[in-house]
């Protein structure tokens, strides 16, 4: 067995040396570790810590909340993330970290969810932290926020009362409660957004329990950074160096675990303009086939509508001619051929990388496609989040779907679980079950066609 | 009445500069917008070196620490005629930018983000994404079309005194926000031309957030979540309002919607719009009171009150005595509904949003774009802002008066102009100025204290 100093390919990115982490069982990965890896360990102290982000991004996708992530989240750590040698425990999380950060670094898609999963993970681990190690953690973190005096806070006692009781935290100003932050209001966008903070001058005044937040934020742009840094030593010297050791290791650790971004479509997925009325009534998820009764009844869809039907229509195999085409039957009825082309047919191309800068986009995933925000006029969006109730029981009934399942279906609405709901639904539709659950409507769509393909094959 | 010597488009080829149409022609010009009389728009009107000197945000004087790059990486698009749309266009100079403006006439001009390099190099770098914006107003664009289920008097693109109250609503709530709340100084509120205003928040912090931030900021102001698909657009949740709302509530909203919507808009005196209000109460049979007590009497029985007022007090009074807050909370709503801002959520998030610059004329209106006072913003009136035809007529009339402010000072674009630069121009670069001086004494003494170790 080699004993690899592979920390050496480390140490080319860290600024300073391993600094001493602020919290006895948080790391905040500032700066690469002056350890040493065995090269087994390299590669499956990442798997481990991969098995926890990929949970936790199941977990995210389920619409699973707050307290029930908690859980899991504690559950995957404690399952993954142990260690024979108990002190050898700090170390896995390190080392995994930054493996797992060359693995991430290399795009765009991979920065952007690796981001997504480390910060999600750190932000319920420091709500876990004692109080103590919390303001350590702050500290190190140099956040520009103050604690608000006693003056101040007698004079907004009463708006920050107010804040609180509007987002349902029943203060009972005692002295913990009493405690406040004043912070540039930027630092904070996620309290900023849901109106959870009390913002006077540019400042918002931010609860202890929602420091949480504050940190969140800081870590997860240290990151970001840290992750193109990464990108760029990766990409001009390490993935050469070590291209006969750690390389292939960190190229195989990525593909196994994400799944398909439906950019290429698969081959039973390819359908036919003529077919399309008929495929999107058996096989399109309600979300596509709300956005495309809309557009055959309208002759329109505003822009995120477009682009939400559109790129799943690009994942289901209709090539660029075909998708021009079909626009153009339904566009030009409403505003003329010449303005189609005029105003529609370039989105339509560059959709396909045909035009502009030639980003090939990917098909929306559910995660996305549920966090959008579908205004006055729009179609888009997840209908099971959406709709109201009424709107969406009539849409469910109207695709098909029994009035028993109808129950469940609305039960894990109620419950905030969309994405189960869809399944539920897709369950019903194609009387079988979906283990995997459904996480992207391309996917519902190739699942869908699958299976009916099998019922034709094995029933001619 | 011949149209004598009247203005031909093939003139324009003949001549350098194009024709005033003579005295005495007044009555004669056409009342649509006519593309070539922006050429005597963009000639002697608009006023380029505001532009300019705002957009270089004090980086066009001598000062060491002035960033010579900066207005050549803001990028400026132009509709042209036939629907031609150009990105990217660049100027480095006042002369450059009014010399361009003039040459190409544009229908449009579109103000873009600053970026990290010049777009005119974009395509000298190798890669994806090399032009990144790095600089950007915080903008809003409000749209009386998003409106359109609350208001019965117009509806698209149609404005008039009775909906425009709405747009008078949201430019209080938002500009007491920005400035209360966000500690922000320097906003300029536009007339969009036609149906609705936008907001340029031109604060250093407010150029530099990031599109989350952006987000934020945007989503902060965010209440109706409506469209067609759920019939309850405003769901305002806890045991009290956020101070912000609740603020908007009492000084802005409770007050238009009861003193004008209510009775302009008719908003309870017929049964289908009575039904779009009761609709929104979550207790069933105090909607059916209501519904029987209104069904009843189609006029109200004192000639004097507008049967409007009438039915709202009578709803009013049976909602908040309701013991759940749920039903007492719908009064608010209700108010939110009708009156309170609906922001376009994407031109607020994304830094690469373009926006039309103040100042051009609307081509469907032929209305110019011009600042609003948040001030006084309930005196604005869109039917009276000066049409690009009654500029020219005025400069007509005015004859050769010369005038050292410039041409536009003889014409009622001259409020307009002057309302730019005091209210909005020189606060914005005093305060340029006074950074960059601050920024850059702060450096000196930095390296005069590395120097002196």
């Amino acid at each position: 067995m080699q004993v690899v100093r592979s920390h050496q390919s480390h140490r080319s990115f860290s600024s300073s040396s391993g600094s001493v982490s602020a919290s006895p069982t948080l790391p905040l990965y500032r700066s690469a570790p002056e350890l040493e890896v065995r090269l087994e360990d390299f590669e499956s102290f990442a798997i481990d810590r991969l098995r926890v982000l990929k949970g936790i991004s199941d977990g995210l996708s389920r619409g699973k909340k707050p307290d029930e992530m908690e859980k899991l989240v504690n559950e995957l750590w404690k399952t993954n993330m142990r260690h024979q040698d108990s002190s050898q425990v700090l170390n896995k999380d390190i080392i995994s970290h930054f493996v797992l950060r060359l693995v991430y670094c290399r795009t765009e898609e991979l920065r952007k969810w690796f981001l997504s999963m480390e910060s999600a993970l750190f932000r319920h681990r420091f709500r876990n932290q004692t109080a103590e190690a919390q303001r350590a953690i702050m500290e190190e973190f140099d956040l520009p926020c103050k604690a608000v005096s006693n003056a101040e806070f007698e004079s907004l006692k009463d708006k920050l009362g107010q804040v609180a009781r509007s987002i349902g935290h029943n203060l009972s100003l005692s002295t913990t409660d009493a405690i406040y932050y004043k912070v540039p209001f930027e630092e904070v966008p996620e309290l900023v957004t849901g109106r959870k903070v009390f913002i006077n001058q540019g400042y918002a005044y931010v609860a202890m329990n929602q420091v949480v937040s504050l940190v969140a934020t800081i870590f997860r742009s240290l990151l970001s950074k840290a992750l193109i840094l990464t990108n760029r030593k990766w990409a001009t010297s390490i993935r050469e160096q070590e291209q006969h050791r750690l390389t292939p290791i960190v190229e195989a650790l990525c593909s196994s675990y994400l799944g398909p971004d439906f950019s290429q479509p698969k081959e039973y997925g390819e359908i036919s303009l003529k077919d399309i009325d008929q495929v999107a009534k058996s096989s399109f998820p309600l979300c596509m086939r709300h956005l495309f009764e809309k557009l055959r009844e309208d002759h329109h869809l505003k822009h995120a509508g477009r682009m939400q039907l559109g790129l799943f229509l690009k994942g289901v195999g209709l090539n660029v001619d075909d998708s021009l085409a079909f626009w153009r039957e339904e566009f030009s009825k409403k505003v003329g051929l010449e303005k189609f082309e005029k105003d529609y047919a370039y989105n339509i191309r560059h959709n396909y990388g045909k035009e502009g800068k030639k980003t090939d986009y990917t098909p929306y995933s559910c995660q996305k496609i549920i966090l959008s925000t579908p205004g006055v006029g729009d179609h888009h969006g997840c209908p099971y989040r959406h709709f109201g109730e009424e709107n969406l029981r009539a849409a469910l009934s109207r695709m098909g779907v029994n009035s028993r399942a109808m129950e469940d279906v609305m039960g894990k609405v109620r419950n905030r679980d969309y994405q189960l709901a869809c399944t539920l639904t897709f369950e019903a539709l194609h009387a079988a079950s979906c283990d995997a659950g459904i996480n992207h409507p391309n996917q519902y769509f190739s699942d869908s066609q699958r299976l009916l393909k099998a019922k034709k094959d094995s029933s001619t | 009445m011949t149209r004598q010597g009247a203005y031909k488009e093939s003139d324009d080829m003949l001549i350098d500069e194009p024709k005033l149409p003579q005295q005495g022609q007044i009555a004669a010009l056409p009342n649509e917008f006519n593309p070539s009389y922006l050429k005597i728009y963009y000639s002697k009107l608009f006023p380029h070196a505001d532009l300019y000197r705002w957009m270089s945000y004090g980086n066009d004087g001598k000062h060491p620490a002035c960033d010579s790059s900066y207005l050549g990486r803001r990028e400026f698009s132009y509709t042209l005629d036939n629907d031609i749309f150009v990105r990217y266009n660049t100027f480095n100079s006042a002369t450059e930018l009014e010399n361009s403006i003039k040459d190409k006439c544009p229908l449009k001009i579109d103000i873009g983000p600053i970026y990290n390099l010049n777009p005119a190099h974009r395509n000298a770098y190798a890669g994806d994404n090399v032009l990144t914006p790095v600089e950007r107003e915080l903008i809003f664009d409000i749209d009386m079309s998003d409106y359109d289920d609350v208001r019965y008097c117009c509806s698209g693109a149609d404005v008039c005194l009775n909906c425009w109250p709405l747009m008078t609503v949201a430019v209080k709530v938002i500009d007491t926000s920005l400035r209360d709340d966000f500690g922000f100084r320097h906003i300029l509120w536009v007339y969009s031309g036609r149906r609705g205003v936008h907001c340029w928040v031109c604060d250093r912090k407010a150029r530099r957030l990031s599109n989350e931030q952006r987000a934020a900021v945007a989503d902060y102001f965010r209440v109706y979540k409506g469209n067609e698909n759920n019939y309850k657009k405003v769901s305002l949740m806890g045991q009290v309002l956020h101070p912000f709302l609740a603020r908007s509530y009492t000084e802005v909203l409770k007050e238009y919607f009861e003193t004008k919507l209510l009775t302009s808009q008719n908003l309870l005196s017929s049964e289908e719009r009575y039904e779009k209000i009761l609709e929104m109460i979550p207790d069933q049979s105090i909607a059916s009171e209501l519904r029987g007590k209104w069904q009843e009497s189609r006029r109200s029985s004192s000639a004097k009150e507008d049967i409007n007022i009438v039915r709202w007090e009578q709803l009013k009074q049976l909602l908040q005595k309701h013991k759940a807050q749920g039903v007492r909370r719908c009064v608010e709503e209700i108010v939110f509904t009708y009156t309170y801002p609906r922001l376009d959520m994407e031109v607020s998030k994304h830094m690469n949003h373009l926006l039309k610059a103040p100042f051009c004329v609307h081509p469907k209106t032929g209305r110019v774009c011009v600042p609003i006072n948040p001030n006084n913003c309930e005196e604005f009136d869109p039917t009276t802002v000066p049409t690009l035809i009654q500029l020219l007529e005025e400069l007509n009339r005015e004859g050769l008066r010369s005038d050292v402010e410039g041409e536009w000072n003889k014409t009622s674009l001259a409020n307009a102009i002057k309302l730019f630069r005091s209210s909005f121009l020189q606060p914005l670069l005093k305060i340029c100025k006074e950074e960059m001086e601050s920024s850059y004494n702060a450096k000196l003494q930095q390296s005069k204290n590395l120097l002196s170790w």
